[in-house]
């Protein structure tokens, strides 16, 4: 098969070779790193956006990655229907591209917060989580400053309606609540899909629990879902 | 004319007399700026030299010593591990977040200019009494600082420790230590080496601001000191994360010949420094600075502590390809000079010499001093101490729980979930354990690593509590099944030219190195930062050590928590009536007093052998080494952490203050499956290591009963109180 996954690596990023490691880990595929001056992707099928904190996010966070030059070539590739999964600064950068409703404000206990969450995955029907069970309880770290997520009431019903929310915080015993979001996120929400169902985001690192020696290994079925939908075996 | 140049640049009169002598002529005013700051104590180890020579520095592991940029030592399979420590207690002192920001960055550029990807950091913090506001403001910027820094660049913080104590009001201590992975063979070294090769200065550009911060730092420290904050350098993790790919990539492409980074006394130190070691010359043009503002005057320019730059001595013919990879990185990278063979370090301003020294006389010439010493009069009296406090506490279930929710034993997650302590993929074990292990690329191996000083110890006998620091780091690394290999350390004292601070100094370092020479932990480098004191009060001597230790197999990797109903839960080591210097004597009498536990070292190499050989036998399912607050607080520790509760019965000779709240050092608590009790009994025996069977892994409490007393809670009212009590301590 063809799966050909790329890395973006904007100049602050710092978990795109943590990606690599995870995706080539789980898959047995290749993944390459590609440099954010690109403009052109025209082989891969599988685009991650990574963590880290591109140009600093001394201001708003993924505000400067969104005129980086790869991310028009994102975007097409976006409306083209390969799949694009934006982890921690890559979602806030797909937010700020408007590739994903809503953004990510400071944690509300004002903390940089890096540590173990439990996630309800609030839907299988997506190229990212079909190798997970509907309403499953994972467990991912995170590791962010700026993960509370913020949608306005109208556009939020329309990710409610259409199945779009696809990670809430939760409690180790499942529960989702006022209480289980670590940064404050608006109704709990971890991760959200497009409409279209080929561009996730979520604050949660998928990649740091994919392996035992790390502690876990909740992040795989995501790599693997997507190798799947790609039409490759887990 | 000043009558006393000299002074402005914190100089003695006899030091400038040995300038004029060595120079044959008066220095110019940029010339003895020069000397200023070369022969601080904090690039000059000036009166710190002749003790750190104790220091054992050799061994079969060690590939790079002292006097470079870190140290280097071997980790098999052309592996090895650079790594280093470095305070930036004064700068954080007046700006917390950045002064603590910057000491991270710092200590990472060092690692990186040995060729070493950098991938895990480590800190050691001490604050003032937490009940004031001064200290939380100190501990909130200096926790944010850290992680502000670390986390951009995405290195992850993977352990540390935090000590509170009124010694340390108005001067914290911010030890920051980092480590990084190279090839045995691919070791890079700060020399300027090759004639006419060309000078770069890379990375950032160069303002105004932490001018004279080493100078600043061989200071003591008072109510004026907002004054100083322009001697704060300003820290920028995003451009260091340029720098630190540049800089690898074009190691990696053998684009270089040496480099060093610009810390304290930027481009003064790395320029002469490199020129030094190499035995050459070289000189600056210094036009040609980028700088971040018009008008800096010479003397700026080489006092600037300006973050995020690298000096890099290059070939002609790569010159181009060093400038290409830095113009990817979006990076300046100009050249300022060219290496000689005159053995001078010159300065010239469009063609004029402004400044001609012999790097020489900066780098080897600095004055060795040998301070008066004067034992401290608290040091006898403070031994004669009635330590029946604990003993005479009616509730010691009570005192347990109030322990475990005070400021230096309750959980440290506040402050470590403000790290990233996962970037990278290789932490195996998390911050929170006796040491955090790292896994290492391609290779089965583990690194661990650990930061520790009791600076109670210290300041009570610096002699045994100098001794017990590199001790206790063996033994936390050793409790997760790895073998020390080497230290560093940061020497943190107050002003030296006390004798009796200086007293401290010599005692602390000699039990130091003793105890590095008996565990087989030669010291590759580190830093020294005196006149740590906050209205002419010293804090309490704390030679904080830096432990890396190398797991030969991942799998065998030990950790502190409980695991499983009907273990068996045996305390190692021995056990003495030692209630001196104890974390709960101080919280009951807050008195710092009392002998200091004793320490026998060749018994605590048996003890860290003893704990390799039976995590590579798989005998174990945890080891906790007991620090401290004591046995009953280790218990507790494991018992939380794995969330299991424990029933412990045993009697003894000792009272059950001492038992159960005593710090003697080098014993470890240990759980085991019943059925490898014999041949776990037969291995202790080969060790001579003594055990005593103190009960199971069972319930939900923590029962413990020796002799006629007893400590009895429910685990989950133990844990809550223990995990909340921090992020309450530090609200405002």
């Amino acid at each position: 098969m063809t799966c050909k996954a790329a890395v973006i690596v904007f100049p602050g990023s710092n978990c795109d070779r943590d990606c690599v490691r995870s995706f080539e880990a789980v898959t047995g595929l290749k993944a390459n790193l590609v440099w954010h001056k690109e403009t052109s992707l025209p082989n891969y099928d599988f685009i991650i956006l990574p963590g880290g904190f591109s140009y600093g996010d001394y201001l708003r966070c993924g505000a400067i990655a969104r005129f980086s030059p790869v991310l028009s070539e994102v975007k097409r590739l976006a409306d083209r229907g390969r799949y694009i999964l934006g982890i921690c600064n890559g979602f806030q950068i797909l937010t700020e591209a408007r590739l994903l409703p809503g953004a990510l404000l400071r944690n509300h206990g004002l903390k940089y917060l890096c540590r173990d969450v439990y996630l309800r995955v609030e839907t299988s029907q997506s190229p990212f989580t079909s190798s997970y069970k509907n309403g499953q309880i994972i467990r991912l770290p995170i590791s962010h400053g700026e993960g509370s997520y913020s949608l306005n009431p109208r556009e939020l019903n329309t990710l409610n309606d259409q199945d779009r929310v696809v990670f809430r915080y939760a409690s180790a015993g499942g529960t989702v609540g006022e209480t289980s979001s670590p940064n404050g996120s608006q109704e709990s929400i971890a991760g959200i899909i497009n409409r279209e169902r080929n561009v996730l985001g979520l604050m949660p690192h998928p990649e740091r629990l994919a392996e035992a020696d790390l502690g876990g290994l909740d992040g795989r079925p995501l790599f693997e879902s997507v190798l799947a939908a790609l039409g490759g075996q887990a | 004319m000043n009558p006393s140049p000299w002074s402005e640049h914190n100089l003695t009169a006899e030091e400038y007399s040995k300038i004029i002598a060595l120079m044959g002529r008066e220095p110019n005013h940029l010339e003895l700026a020069l000397f200023g700051v070369m022969w601080s104590e904090h690039c000059g180890y000036k009166n710190s030299k002749a003790q750190l020579k104790k220091f054992p520095t050799q061994g079969p592991q060690v590939l790079q010593g002292p006097g470079e940029n870190a140290g280097v030592v071997d980790l098999g399979g052309n592996l090895a591990c650079a790594f280093k420590m470095e305070s930036h207690n004064h700068p954080s002192a007046i700006e917390p977040y950045q002064g603590a920001a910057t000491g991270v960055g710092g200590i990472i550029r060092d690692i990186f200019a040995m060729g070493a990807r950098p991938i895990a950091s480590l800190n050691s913090l001490r604050f003032g009494d937490i009940e004031q506001s001064r200290t939380r403001h100190l501990l909130h910027g200096v926790v944010a600082g850290i992680g502000g820094y670390g986390n951009c660049i995405g290195i992850p913080t993977v352990g540390g420790e935090v000590f509170f104590h009124p010694s340390f009001h108005g001067n914290p201590l911010v030890n920051a230590m980092c480590l990084g992975i190279l090839k045995s063979d691919r070791i890079f070294r700060g020399q300027a080496a090759g004639i006419d090769n060309i000078v770069m200065l890379v990375g950032a550009r160069t303002g105004r601001d932490g001018i004279k911060g080493a100078s600043f730092a061989s200071e003591e420290l008072s109510d004026s000191d907002p004054d100083k904050r322009p001697n704060v350098q300003v820290g920028d993790p995003f451009m260091e994360k340029l720098l630190l790919e540049a800089t690898l990539e074009i190691l990696e492409k053998n684009l270089v010949v040496g480099l060093q980074d610009l810390g304290a006394a930027g481009l003064t130190s790395s320029g002469a420094e490199m020129a030094g070691r190499a035995g050459n010359g070289l000189y600056m043009d210094l036009e040609k600075v980028p700088l971040r503002e018009e008008g800096l005057t010479p003397w700026e320019m080489m006092l600037s502590e300006s973050q995020e730059r690298m000096l890099l001595v290059v070939e002609p013919d790569k010159a181009e390809s060093v400038r290409q990879v830095f113009a990817k990185w979006d990076l300046l990278a100009a050249d300022i000079g060219r290496v000689t063979d005159d053995g001078n370090f010159t300065l010239r301003l469009h063609g004029e010499i402004v400044a001609q020294v012999s790097a020489s006389y900066l780098t080897d010439e600095v004055p060795v001093y040998i301070r008066e010493q004067k034992e401290p009069a608290y040091y006898l009296k403070n031994k004669k101490a009635d330590l029946s406090a604990v003993n005479k506490c009616g509730d010691l279930t009570k005192l347990l729980k109030a322990l475990l929710a005070s400021p230096n034993l309750c959980r440290k997650a506040w402050v470590y979930e403000q790290y990233d302590h996962m970037v990278g993929l290789n932490t195996v074990i998390r911050p929170g354990g006796d040491a955090a292990v790292l896994r290492l690329p391609e290779s089965v191996k583990g690194l661990a690593l650990s930061v520790d000083c009791n600076s109670r110890f210290v300041y009570l006998d610096p002699y045994l509590g100098g001794a017990l620091a590199v001790a206790e780091a063996a033994l936390n690394v050793a409790a997760v099944g790895a073998r020390p290999l080497a230290i560093t350390n940061c020497l943190n004292f107050g002003n030296p030219e006390n004798p009796e601070i200086y007293w401290q100094f010599v005692q602390a370092t000699d039990g130091l190195a003793e105890a590095a020479e008996i565990l087989e932990t030669p010291v590759t480098g580190g830093n020294v930062s005196f006149y740590n004191e906050y209205d002419g009060r010293a804090i309490f001597p704390t030679p904080t050590v830096g432990m890396v230790g190398l797991l030969e197999n991942l799998a065998d990797r030990l950790t502190v928590d409980f695991k499983d109903f009907g273990d068996l839960i045996y305390l190692l080591g021995h056990s003495f009536e030692e209630l001196g210097a104890s974390e709960a004597h101080y919280f009951l009498t807050e008195r710092d007093e009392g002998p200091v536990p004793r320490v026998n070292l060749p018994f605590i190499k048996s003890l860290c052998r003893f704990l390799e050989k039976a995590a590579k036998s798989k005998l174990l399912k945890s080891a906790h080494d007991v620090a401290d607050g004591g046995l009953a607080v280790a218990l507790a520790e494991s018992a939380m952490a794995g969330d299991k509760g424990i029933s412990a019965e045993w009697s003894g000779p000792l009272t059950a203050g001492a038992a159960l709240f005593g710090e003697s050092s080098g014993r470890v608590i240990v759980s085991l499956e019943e059925k490898y009790q014999k041949r776990f009994l037969e291995l202790l025996n080969d060790f001579s290591v003594p055990a005593v069977l103190l009960g199971r892994v069972t319930g939900r409490d923590i029962s413990i009963k020796y002799n006629d007393r007893a400590i009895s809670a429910p685990l989950l009212e133990i844990k809550k109180a223990w995990t909340e009590a921090l992020a309450a301590l530090a609200a405002f």
